[in-house]
Formats: C-alpha cells, structure tokens, sequence
C-alpha cells in the first residue's frame, strides 16, 4: 500500500501535505490503506464549511462507504479554506486517487500539529493493524 | 499486507484468491475474498452478466439411509420426503424453542441420500444436531463431507449460456431449486440450479481438488467476474434474502422473519420444534422484518435503530448498505408490528434519517 514519503499522517489514516508551506495552509485527505480498508467510497460529509474551524483530533465529517462508515477526524487544528466539492460529489475519486484528485480539505493551521507520523512510521502502523 | 492468519482455514481456491489480488477477510473461520477489484463492478456483472463465487466454505453434510427422509422430517422444519430426487429445498432447522439454528438448503439425491448444505458458522451445530437428531432414532447417517467438496456458484443471467460452453449437461430443461449431475470443464459435478444473489445461476459442488481446475477454465470466460463476500452481501439483500446472523438468529423463529411458510406444520410425525412452532403460527408475530429505502445518502447499518416520528425506538436494522442497483441506501430491520405503517426514520449516528417501508424483496429479476 503506497505511503508517499514526503506527506504526514495521523493515526486515525489522514494525510497532510504542505507542512511547510509558507501560507500554513495545508491539503488533507484520507490514506490509500483507509480508502482500501472502507471499501467503495460512496458518501462524504463534512460537519462544518468553508471559514470554520477544526480542531486536531476531533471528528470533522464522515466517510460513507459500500461496506461501512467511519468518522473523519481533522488532523490539525486552524481554518477550513477550501473544500473539494469533486469528492463531494463523486466520492469515488477518494478510493481512485486518495492523494492527488482526492483530496478532502484545505486548512490554514492554527498551531503547530503536535503528534503527526512521518512515512517509516505510518506504514509500520498499517502493517502492525 | 497483513500477516497471515495461520489459525484460519483456506479453500481449495485460496492460492487462485491471492493470484488475482483479492482483498481477504477471515470469515466463519475461513480466509475468504472480500472483493478483487471492485464490489460495485463485481454487483453490477452478477445482475448484467455473470459472477464467479468460491462458496467452499460452506458446509456439506451427507444424511443416508433407509429413514433419512424420515430422519430429516424429524430434524427440520421442512417436510423433505416430499422433495423428489433431483430437486432441493430451503429449509431450516430449529431449535426446541422455535428459534433457527441454521437456514438450509437440501437436495434429495437419492431416494436415501440427502445433501444438506450448512452456512460456515454453523456447520458444526447443524452437523451435532442432525447426529443427534437423527443417527440415534432413525436408520440413516450423518456425514459431514465438507472438506471434500468445494462449491462453486456461477450467477447471472448469462451464467446459462456460460455454462453451457462446458457442458453436455442439459441445463434448459434444469428448473430452479433442481439439479443434476455432469462433467464440467472435465470435471464431476452436481449442477445445481440454485444460487442466493436474485439472479439466475448455477452452484456446482465438485470434488475439492477439481476446485481450481474448473474455476480457471470458468473465469477464462469474457464476462465472467470473480466477486466476493461484499458483492454477494449487497446482491442478497437487495434480493431480499436473510443472511444468518443478521435476519436469523437463534433467537427469531422463521414467522418474525415471514419464513413461516417454510415451517411445514401438516407433515407427518412429530419433529423437534414443533409444539412452540404451531403455537407461534396461531399469533401474530410482535415485531416483523421489512424493508426499508432511505431518502437520503446514509445507509441503514445492522444494529441502527430504527425509530418512529417522534423519537421512539420500534425496531432494529439487521442488514444495510447502499444498493447498487436502486441507487440508493437499503436495509431490513425487525420492527415492532404495530409501528411498520407509520412514518420511519433510522438512528444513522445520532441523526433521523427518514426511510420508506418497502415490500421485500428490493429487487426481482425481470
């Protein structure tokens, strides 16, 4: 299952991209391992819109699939700024290209992320699960 | 890729699961393909064209012997002396106090000969209990012969035509619920006309080491799409069939499922469940099975409850997921008798979500 190397990762299965960036916006989505384990992704929704705050650690939405649902956690804390419609509308894109057309999120973050995994971690945890 | 559960059981079709990248699941015991590529691909090619199942898993339990019908009326709630040779029944065998310890399917294969097929989680009840049952009073045996067959199902309305590339068997006069006995692909097998997807199709029991051999010569076919647990759960409950474990348990009788149909109270003899069972046909079920469509885009899931208008749970959800083929999420749920006419929600996570009460089954072929 692919762990790009250069993202992070919570251990509830989203990643973030863009720690860096200068904005402090970052991209969020779910992990192709989450996406794999759910099954078809066939409904998303997000408990809050554009210009509301997630909190790290807390649900943000919920992810429906053929299989079963489960919660979404926000991986940061700070500001939505972008939402992908895409994926709310055709939430298959999720399970087809979970890093890339996929993505979920945009946040401007509040505050430094405290307990994000890096890649070598991450995967050690989908192999242990 | 998780580690191999070496405690669980493998079909004779396992190394062929792995080799076409099946996502594997532990299931009654067994490591069975939950999907290869996608459960709505492989839904959608049962009702368009044709699936290929690896049902090995599931329980074959021999009864032979001068009384095994007489055996077999005493142990079920069928009357299975009245199925002819070359046909088969669904059927149940319950418990003293009425409840289902198993949904059946039995084929008569001879005058003495009956093969009852068991679900996976259940094969060692039904099996003690037909030994009880029956090896103690009637002249007949129980063998359970399940780790010598595998089972194959080709489903869909295709599957006919597919088949018939591999067989002289003569399918067209084949009815449902009947089977016979043919080479396929080379192979023995017991071609049977039945199947638990809503579609038309065909479960061919075979020795285990034909397994492979004919499930490659079978998936070769263009069309032919290996499906999984997943797509089978989806097809059968949009057929509105019940699963064991979800609409059976030990604690339903067949009338709350509206199976009573299949408790044959008029056959001769006495048979275990009996006395509780006729009194249960006398009263109205209090809760009752139904069908349910949601309105929006959550799906129902087993053990949501389900509610009235104004908040007050009257029921339960047994099955749920999104139906490929209506578009929409659908469930079945026991609810209380009295609530079934009025406007329903389910409990989706904290939130009502409203649903339609439907007629069982969602779907019939046309």
């Amino acid at each position: 299952m692919s762990v790009p190397e250069q993202l992070r990762y919570s251990e509830e299965h989203e990643w973030v991209a863009g720690l860096d960036n200068e904005d402090g916006v970052v991209t969020i989505g779910i992990t192709a391992h989450a996406a794999d384990a759910l099954g078809e992704i066939v409904y998303l929704e997000l408990h809050s819109g554009e210009g509301d705050t997630v909190e790290a650690g807390e649900p943000c939405g919920e992810v429906e699939s053929t299989k079963s649902v489960s919660d979404l956690y926000a991986p940061v804390s700070g500001e939505i700024t972008a939402i992908n419609q895409a994926v709310i509308d055709e939430p298959k894109v999720i399970n087809d290209d979970p890093y890339g057309e996929g993505w979920i999120l945009k946040v401007r973050v509040s505050e430094e992320p405290g307990d994000l995994l890096d890649a070598e971690s991450y995967g050690k945890l989908i192999e242990e699960s | 890729m998780p580690a191999d559960d070496t405690t669980a059981k493998r079909t004779p079709l396992y190394d062929v699961h792995r080799e076409l990248g099946a996502t594997l699941v532990d299931f009654a015991g067994f490591q069975m393909p939950l999907r290869y590529t996608s459960e709505t691909a492989e839904h959608r090619a049962v009702r368009t064209g044709a699936g290929l199942f690896d049902l090995s898993h599931m329980g074959e339990i021999l009864v032979t012997g001068p009384q095994a019908a007489e055996g077999l009326d005493y142990a079920l709630v069928g009357e299975l002396s009245a199925v002819r040779a070359g046909r088969a029944r669904y059927t149940m065998i319950c418990a003293p106090d009425g409840g289902v310890l198993d949904d059946l399917i039995v084929y008569r294969l001879d005058e003495e000969e009956y093969l009852v097929v068991a679900n996976a989680a259940n094969v060692a009840t039904v099996r003690d209990a037909l030994t009880e049952r029956i090896a103690g009073r009637f002249d007949a045996r129980v063998d359970d012969r399940s780790d010598e067959y595998a089972l194959i199902a080709l489903q869909g309305p295709q599957s006919q035509a597919i088949l018939a590339q591999f067989t002289d068997a003569p399918l067209d006069g084949l009815k449902y619920y009947a089977w016979l006995r043919g080479r396929v692909a080379g192979v023995d097998a017991l071609i049977a006309r039945t199947g638990y997807t809503g579609e038309d199709g065909f479960e061919l029991f075979v020795a285990a080491a034909d397994a492979v051999t004919l499930w490659n010569e079978l998936a070769m076919v263009d069309g032919v799409v290996p499906a999984g647990l997943s797509a089978r759960d989806t097809l059968r409950l949009e057929a509105g069939m019940p699963l064991y474990g979800n609409e059976l348990t030990a604690e339903t009788t067949p009338y709350e499922a509206g199976l009573g149909r299949v408790v044959k109270l008029g056959k001769p003899g006495d048979f275990v469940g009996r006395q509780v069972l006729a009194a249960y046909a006398e009263t109205p079920p209090g809760r009752t099975l139904v069908g349910l469509v949601a309105r929006g885009q959550r799906a129902p899931r087993k053990g949501y409850p389900v509610v009235t208008a104004d908040g007050t749970t009257c029921g339960v959800v047994t099955s749920g997921a999104p139906s490929p083929t209506l578009g929409r999420p659908i469930a079945m749920a026991y609810v209380d008798s009295g609530a079934a006419g009025g406007e329903l929600a389910v409990d989706v996570r904290g939130r009502r979500e409203p649903v339609d009460v439907v007629d069982l089954p969602f779907y019939k072929r046309s």
